[in-house]
């Protein structure tokens, strides 16, 4: 069974060329049935890449045929193909997120167990996408490829954990409402922060964003109240001049206050973060975090590509012993065969307890003697060798005729 | 016997030592190989005193050296309940080099030797002893976690850019669980100095330096943990609390041996 790979991805093409073969879940899933008719198929679309994973006569241009029709020939001159190994390893790079743009990325783990139960999958593809998960879980627990913020509302949550641990329950004042203050909101939000209230001059403003978060708007007058409240401040606004300053910032008893100033020029005046328990980050902190994140990312790639390989050496394997899966199943058909047809002769001598222990050792017997041929057929196939060795015993136990 | 256990024990903690130090840069093998070290000497150290209270006319560790052997096992011990995971290898970068050094003050000082005798009773060194050092161990460890939570405070301040480099639980956490050890280290001090009062009232004796700083120290402990549960003490002003009272804690332990166990 051979198994192939065409796709086209964010290294080698653009955007523009990329989006004439995204496709939504359903027709991804829609073309993985059409294409497994003769064979296998999964189809892996996300925003990154399209890739088509087949196996049966003729995949590679059944599959290049499928992009073609939808993106034209230019796709087609974008495209890389694989072939077994290469393909497997490819497939385990991209679950394990080397492949990604951001090292170590998760969302793609999950892309990839989607496209799989979505797909049509047969033998050589569930195996080959279990093991692509397995990997890619590998990669990221035995590293820490994927534990450092790769953005900057991402480095500014991963601080407030620093600071507060789980942000369940924590107050988050968003002051400013515009999108880049909503998008670090969304990213504490989600971590379990609460976004109390947003403060913005424009009251219109503050209220809308304030309705998406379930949140109070109030006015920039009121924000040092706000203050004295808060454990998280995300501040962004177009204001000329600090809009917070450390008289703002009232006596807070050892409770620590984490401010995040997204804004050019500054919103938060920076001796704030002189102030006992406060700790401001302006964007360049922010910027200098996740710069060192990716960096450490990409010297745990190392580890993760070591990781990698050798869970697609373990596929290759597997894969080879398939060589000498129909071998193994002729010779012991044909033992089973032959002790079958003795015990026939034999039956009308025995009483029935005498034949139970005579099929019972036989078959003890037959199946000693096969375990170390079967053993070390398969161990032969995974270092290449398989072919030979299946050949030999066909002809030894003359089973040429059942190939 | 005790030389085949002991010297495996301080070579698994110096190993993890060095191990914890190669996971500040490096993160990963070195950190699993530290944690593994830590745990083998442990189980190495522990058979040590099994091996010497089976053989000891009395309580094994009443010398000052034997008490040493035996306040490092409780300190290890308090580590291993939680300090193996992977945030908190900062930590075992200070207990396992504290480890090493003083398991090697102990050998020098005979307190890892077996057949040791003992002249008080049993279960008078049990509780004083045992619930002192049980004590000072918490407070160690809660020194340990304080020193790591000014550390990582000053990080955030300074806008460290590597922060993430190497994990370490959060200032919350930090803060947390120290508060948390001492006070469940107090009440084991103030039952120990208690045992010892008792018996100093019906034995009669005099009253040691090493005494009066003991019970300095408790009043230091004892403020923290009523400045903290009555007034919320937290953060930077409770490490530095924390680590300020750890420090009657080191004289006690080491700059005065000499007055009480003589």
């Amino acid at each position: 069974m051979k198994l192939s790979l065409v796709g086209i991805s964010h290294r080698h093409a653009p955007v523009k060329v990329r989006e004439r073969v995204a496709f939504a879940p359903r027709d991804a899933a829609e073309l993985a049935r059409s294409l497994a008719e003769v064979g296998e198929c999964v189809c892996l679309s996300t925003c990154n890449r399209t890739e088509l994973y087949i196996v049966g006569d003729q995949g590679e241009v059944r599959a290049l045929d499928a992009l073609r029709s939808h993106g034209g020939d230019d796709v087609a001159a974008l495209t890389y193909r694989l072939a077994d190994h290469a393909a497997t390893l490819h497939l385990f790079r991209v679950a394990a997120g080397l492949d990604s743009l951001v090292p170590g990325e998760g969302e793609i783990l999950g892309q990839v167990r989607a496209a799989y139960e979505s797909g049509a999958p047969g033998p050589l593809l569930s195996r080959l996408f279990h093991d692509a998960l397995h990997a890619g879980k590998r990669a990221r627990s035995q590293t820490t490829i994927g534990e450092s913020p790769a953005s900057v509302p991402s480095a500014g949550a991963a601080l407030a954990q620093q600071i507060f641990g789980e942000l369940e329950g924590r107050r988050v004042v968003v002051v400013g409402a515009g999108k880049v203050g909503e998008v670090a909101a969304r990213n504490l939000a989600a971590r379990g922060a609460e976004i109390a209230a947003v403060a913005n001059r424009s009251a219109e403003h503050a209220e809308e964003l304030a309705q998406k978060f379930g949140a109070r708007a109030v006015s920039l007058e009121s924000l040092a109240d706000e203050l004295g409240h808060a454990d998280v401040v995300v501040a962004c606004t177009s204001a000329p001049g600090f809009v917070v300053r450390p008289d703002d910032v009232r006596e807070r008893k050892a409770r620590p206050l984490f401010l995040i100033d997204l804004a050019v020029p500054r919103d938060l005046d920076p001796a704030i973060n002189d102030l006992d328990d406060c700790y401001l980050y302006d964007i360049d902190d922010l910027e200098a975090v996740v710069a060192e994140s990716l960096a450490g990312r990409r010297r745990e790639a190392e580890r993760a590509e070591a990781i990698v390989s050798e869970e697609a050496e373990r596929f290759r394997a597997w894969q080879a012993s398939l060589d000498v899966v129909p071998t193994i199943a002729s010779l012991r058909a044909r033992a089973e065969a032959i002790r079958a047809a003795e015990l026939g002769k034999a039956a009308g001598r025995l009483t029935d307890e005498e034949r139970q222990a005579v099929e019972s050792i036989t078959a003890q017997i037959l199946n000693k003697l096969l375990h170390l041929p079967t053993v070390r057929m398969k161990e032969a196939a995974a270092a290449a060798d398989g072919v030979l060795y299946a050949d030999a015993v066909r002809h030894l136990f003359g089973l040429e005729d059942e190939r | 016997m005790a030389e085949l256990l002991f010297w495996p024990a301080l070579l698994a903690y110096g190993e993890a030592a060095v191990a914890y130090l190669g996971e500040t840069r490096s993160p990963g093998l070195p950190g699993r190989l530290a944690t593994w070290g830590v745990r083998i000497g442990w189980l190495l150290q522990t058979a040590l005193l099994v091996l010497q209270a089976t053989r000891a006319n009395g309580f094994p560790w009443s010398s000052w050296a034997g008490s040493l052997n035996l306040f490092v096992w409780l300190v290890v011990s308090a580590y291993l309940i939680w300090g193996c995971r992977d945030r908190y290898r900062l930590l075992g970068l200070a207990v396992t080099p504290l480890a090493v050094a003083l398991l090697a003050v102990a050998r020098a000082g005979g307190g890892t030797e077996v057949g040791a005798r003992s002249d008080y009773s049993t279960l008078f060194l049990v509780l004083h002893v045992g619930l002192v050092l049980a004590a000072f161990a918490g407070f160690t460890l809660a020194a340990g976690l304080a020193a790591v939570y000014l550390f990582q405070e000053r990080r955030l301040k300074r806008h460290d850019a590597g922060i993430f480099r190497l994990p370490a639980p959060s200032l919350a956490t930090l803060d947390r669980l120290a508060g948390r050890t001492i006070v469940i280290s107090f009440p084991a001090l103030t039952l120990g100095i208690a045992v010892g009062l008792v018996r100093l009232r019906e034995k009669g004796g005099g009253v040691d330096v090493l005494m009066v700083v003991t019970l300095a120290t408790w009043l230091a402990y004892g403020a923290y943990v009523a400045l903290r549960v009555t007034r919320g003490w937290q953060g930077r002003r409770a490490a530095y609390f924390a680590l300020a009272s750890f420090l009657l804690v080191v004289i006690v332990r080491l700059a005065l041996p000499a007055t009480h166990f003589a």
